[in-house]
């Protein structure tokens, strides 16, 4: 069970967060349908790093952007939504 | 007293303290500190068993929870425990088991004849049978269903308590040999927070089979005052405690042990407790597991592991046999040699593969002077049955040789316990010469050390753990000086070589490589030879270990059997996946406290105690209860539900709505936010209006439904289905925050802040007018304040029954009050309470669709026919996923009415041409007319929406009912309104 380091909250066990989607997945709402099935189906499945948004549903409720490993569940760079340095 | 196989002295049992306990009916006594297993070894029990499959008599082949034979039934009633190693029970006064898989005794068993029949159950036996003619398997079917099964389960409910404990530390030691108590004494010196975890009841490991001296003492003394300092230091030391899954992030589960399998807890009825550990740095020192060797009957009680005769010997005072074979490839059993030796055990021979230049002489010097050593020499067969061994026939140098014998102590070499350490995601490397695998990087940091990472020689593994304690502690950032590390004159590698390949000649229908599910190496050639390379599809293809004890003697002879045929090395072969559990873990330690009423959280309603009076059936809704019914007397709950919705038809009923979903959106931009979420107008609104609205998923799917209502110019009350609530807080949150953090809009889960009352039916008015006051009635979907009970409630006049009603709006605490004063007011009127059963009865007569119902995570807003009502401007949330191609398929599953030409259409059935035609569709909800005849249903049908008129039966073949059906539209019940509208 993974053990995420919330920014606000400290490090918290998984059941208290929802993943959401990779960052490439989220979907302008203006977007056509062309594109709306481009980002939310048609991606690639990495092995590897992947930029995620996920929310501390029963913390904070923040929402948050990280990057996770696909392969070893290693998290790198948790940040706040919007916190892009 | 405590058997004639007991030695005068030694061990670490307590011979003061004799333990009485049954085995099959036969009373017997051991000694406190027995296992099961050491203490029928005593009374001279060797055959504790038979196998699964044929049936063959089985004894103790080891020491530990590596067990693959002797496995018992244990403890009484409630509390039986099947398939429990008799080698990893502890004895306990008036201990009660049972033998396995024989009938009608353990020494007659008339299931052996499956051993006649083993040429008919070969490697993919159930795979060939179940592609082949079905007559095959009415043939085997008789005798397969009596053999079947490994123990059999417990017929009672577990009585016991069971409890979870989280737990965090800087450094986890699984395992308290030499190697991990050195490991937990340097950090725990370092000044790390230390757990030391053991799953045997002492600590110890290998030295409680082993005596040595460590810093000049011996090892008991060493162990005890390790454990004391350890204790000092804080150390928290858990025995009978199992490491048996190692998970992301350091996170460790431990099954430990507060009484024995079958054992009758204390007070508080505690037997086990599961330990969630989060560990900074995990050192694992889970020791080796020995390998038996490959030849005929190597199943026989009788044979027995090396390592395993030794612990018996110098742990429990037990000798297994009065004349011993020992069979190995490396040193190691030179030492189990010379201690039978100096018990005055009858050595016969020591039989070592490796060549006579390969073994030291020295060792071979001393062992030679107290029994005969055969060096080039292996096991062929075993002859003997369930009364014990009488003789072994090995191949020495070219010649045949037969020795009487009542033991044979073999060593296939050790296999370190990589099992936590695969479960981290760790990588192996593979030693050739020793035939096994060692851990190498671990994914998560965690190191292994002593005989799991492959490790020999006490000084070494010692030295090594003590290492490992100290980095593990500098990491978590504890640098203390931790002194000395312990050491020990004994350090010397065992020089095993390979011990997989039997000698020629062996029959190997009868070489078993995994004893618990009965495959042998036959099998394994057999697969191969059928094209089974992958080491995966052979595992699964023979079941070599998957077993309860997922083959931690067998592995990797079955692997270096499939590397052998293929001609390639075992890694490039492969080796299946180690997954948790390391041993097998009962339920109950998974569920902890959560069972019976407190397996879901249950979360109470303002007026679950006004509910709870009439004692209602409920049903679980979310979090929530609601009641079904409130049922009179002699009512089923059917009748019950027909007179309420009955009532509210002709005149009023009063019903608790508490859990829907509600959410108050307010701000600048809460119209063009809610816009976004609703796929029906909402800007338009007028302030005191609302309106029925559902939302979509952004693939373009219906997400869920509910009411909108402008309470102000810049504030709405938005409602969800219950069980979706959940869902909408998040995508609301999502919209508000990822796609549109620049609309100034607030939003607020207010789902329990309010209860929610509905009153419908032709007498609601005159209901609202007796209880509520200040208020004008509202029309159809509008809104107004009033005052009941003192409170303020806001009174919206909405309908989902299809009669007049309103939902009176009130917060939760007043919430009792207010009910007390509808639920009378509605009596003074005719009507009374009414509950979730007569609420569906209403819905589906009047064609509402539901979320989990018709609103399927699969039907559009044109299957459900509310394209009509999507706002024309669009940019609500799904609008483009709705242009998808497959939205236009005609084929579609499609909402409808069902009208019954026969019986009751059954609830959940399949719509079909004829029964046994393909399905077409299928029941969602089932019915009856209230104030007329006829059972009714709502339904999704393929292209449903053009099939007005047409005939299906609705069949439920598991039930075997079946009704004839007509295709309507989904309204049943006063189609334009009229009942409600003004
Ligand atoms: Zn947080």
């Amino acid at each position: 069970m993974m053990l995420i380091l919330c920014p606000y909250c400290g490090p918290r066990a998984l059941p208290e967060f929802s993943f959401d989607r990779p960052v490439e997945a989220i979907t302008r709402s203006d977007a056509d349908t062309a594109t709306l099935v481009k980002t939310l189906f048609e991606r690639d499945n990495p092995r590897g790093p992947s930029r995620e948004l996920w929310r501390h549903t029963y913390g904070c409720r923040s929402w948050l952007t990280l990057t996770r490993d696909t392969a070893t569940h290693e998290i790198s760079d948790i940040r706040p939504l919007g916190g892009e340095a | 007293m405590t058997g004639p196989f007991r030695t005068t002295s030694g061990g670490w049992v307590r011979r003061d303290k004799p333990v009485s306990f049954q085995f099959d009916a036969r009373s017997m006594s051991g000694l406190e500190g027995d296992t099961l297993a050491s203490a029928l070894l005593a009374n001279g029990v060797s055959l504790m068993g038979r196998s699964f499959k044929y049936h063959r008599p089985r004894g103790v082949l080891s020491a530990g929870v590596e067990e693959p034979n002797a496995l018992v039934g244990v403890g009484e009633g409630a509390r039986f425990e099947p398939n429990t190693r008799a080698t990893d029970l502890f004895l306990y006064p008036e201990l009660n088991a049972r033998s396995q898989n024989a009938w009608p005794s353990l020494g007659v068993d008339f299931g052996a004849v499956n051993q006649l029949l083993a040429p008919f159950i070969p490697a993919g036996f159930y795979y060939k049978t179940f592609l082949g003619p079905p007559r095959l398997w009415k043939v085997y079917e008789h005798f397969i269903r009596a053999a079947a099964g490994l123990g059999k389960p417990p017929h009672l409910a577990d009585i016991d308590v069971y409890e979870r404990r989280a737990a965090f530390c800087d450094v986890l030691v699984v395992g308290a040999g030499p190697a991990g108590l050195s490991a937990a004494l340097a950090s725990a010196r370092s000044g790390a927070r230390v757990v030391l975890t053991e799953l045997d009841a002492c600590l110890g490991g290998s030295l409680l089979g082993d005596p040595a001296l460590i810093d000049g003492k011996p090892e008991r003394d060493w162990i005890n005052e390790v454990a004391a300092e350890l204790t000092a230091l804080g150390v928290r030391i858990l025995t009978r405690a199992t490491a048996f899954g190692f998970y992301d992030h350091g996170l460790v589960h431990i099954a430990e042990r507060v009484v024995e399998p079958g054992e009758p807890p204390g007070a508080d009825g505690l037997t086990q407790r599961r330990w969630s550990l989060r560990a900074a740095q995990v050192i694992l020192a889970q020791g080796a597991i020995e390998r038996p060797l490959p030849f005929a009957n190597n199943d026989r009680p009788g044979v027995m592991l090396s390592g395993a005769v030794r612990t018996y010997l110098h742990r429990y005072g037990v000798a297994c046999g009065s004349r011993v074979v020992i069979a190995a490839c490396h040193d190691d059993a030179y030492r189990t040699g010379m201690a039978l030796a100096q018990a005055g055990v009858n050595i016969v021979a020591l039989l070592d593969s490796r060549d006579a230049a390969d073994v030291s002489s020295d060792l071979s010097g001393r062992a030679g002077a107290r029994f005969p050593v055969y060096a080039n020499a292996k096991l062929l067969s075993a002859e003997g049955g369930a009364k014990g061994l009488a003789r072994l026939k090995a191949q020495v140098g070219g010649r045949i040789e037969t020795f009487e014998a009542d033991l044979a102590a073999v060593s296939g070499g050790f296999t370190p316990s990589v099992h936590l350490h695969m479960q981290a995601g760790g990588a192996l490397d593979w030693d050739e010469a020793r035939g096994v695998f060692t851990p190498g990087t671990g994914r998560q940091g965690q190191v292994s050390v002593g005989a799991c990472n492959g490790e020999e020689g006490l000084a070494s593994v010692l030295a090594q753990g003590w290492r490992a304690g100290v980095a593990a502690s500098a990491k978590a950032g504890f640098t203390r000086n931790p002194g000395a590390p312990p050491t020990s004159d004994e350090d010397r590698a065992i020089g095993a070589v390979q011990g997989f390949t039997p000698p020629p000649g062996a029959d190997l229908k009868k070489t078993f490589i995994d004893p618990q599910n009965d495959v042998t190496m036959f099998d394994i050639d057999l697969a191969w030879r059928e094209g089974y390379r992958s080491v995966e599809h052979l595992k699964r293809y023979t079941t070599l270990g998957m077993a309860t004890d997922q083959g931690k003697t067998s592995n990797l002879l079955g692997l270096a059997r499939l590397a052998h045929h293929e001609n390639r090395s075992a890694p490039e072969v492969g080796l299946t996946t180690f997954r948790p559990p390391f041993t097998p873990t009962t339920l109950g330690v998974w569920a902890g406290e959560d069972t019976g009423f407190d397996v879901n959280l249950l979360r109470r309603l303002p007026l679950y105690d006004v509910h709870a009076a009439y004692d209602p059936p409920w049903q679980p809704v979310g979090y929530w209860r609601r009641a079904r019914a409130y049922l009179r007397p002699g009512e089923t709950l059917a009748q019950a539900g027909l007179r309420e919705a009955r009532m509210v038809r002709t005149t009023v009923g009063v019903v608790d709505v508490s859990t829907l979903g509600k959410f108050e959106v307010s701000g600048p931009d809460a119209a063009t936010f809610l816009e976004k979420i609703c796929a029906t107008s909402v800007s338009r609104l007028a302030v005191g209006r609302g309106r029925y609205t559902f939302m979509l998923r952004e693939d373009g799917l219906v997400n869920d439904d509910g009411t909108v209502w402008r309470t102000g110019e810049n504030r709405f009350l938005l409602t969800s289905s219950t069980g979706g609530a959940d869902r909408m807080a998040h995508l609301m949150s999502y919209v508000r925050n990822v796609l549109h953090p620049e609309l100034r809009v607030g939003v607020a889960n207010v789902q329990e802040h309010y209860a929610a009352i509905a009153v419908a039916g032709p007498r609601s008015r005159a209901v609202i007018g007796r209880a509520v006051s200040g208020v004008d009635l509202p029309r159809h979907m509008s809104l107004a304040q009033g005052m009941m009970a003192d409170t303020p409630v806001l009174v919206l006049a909405a309908s989902y029954s299809g009669e007049r009603a309103f939902e009176i709006y009130v917060k939760s605490d007043a919430a009792v009050q207010v009910w007390s004063a509808l639920a009378h007011a509605a009596a003074q009127e005719g009507g009374g309470l009414y509950g979730l059963e007569a609420l569906e009865i209403l819905r589906i007569e009047k064609g509402h669709v539901e979320t989990g119902g018709e609103i399927d995570g699969r039907t559009s807003a044109h299957d459900l026919r509310l394209e009509k009502m999507l706002n024309p401007r669009g940019g609500y949330l799904g609008a483009a996923g709705q242009g998808r191609e497959a939205f236009a398929d005609p084929d579609r599953l499609q909402f409808v009415g069902l009208e019954s030409l026969s019986g009751p259409i059954p609830e959940g059935s399949m719509l079909v041409s004829r029964p046994g035609a393909p399905a077409q569709g299928h029941v969602t909800g089932s019915g009856v007319r209230t104030l007329s005849e006829g059972f009714i249903a709502l339904g999704l049908l393929r292209g449903g929406r053009l099939r007005s008129g047409e005939v299906f039966v609705a069949s439920s073949p598991t039930r075997g009912v079946h009704a004839t059906v007509r295709v309507c539209e989904p309204h049943f019940h006063d189609l334009d309104g009229e009942r409600y509208r003004d």
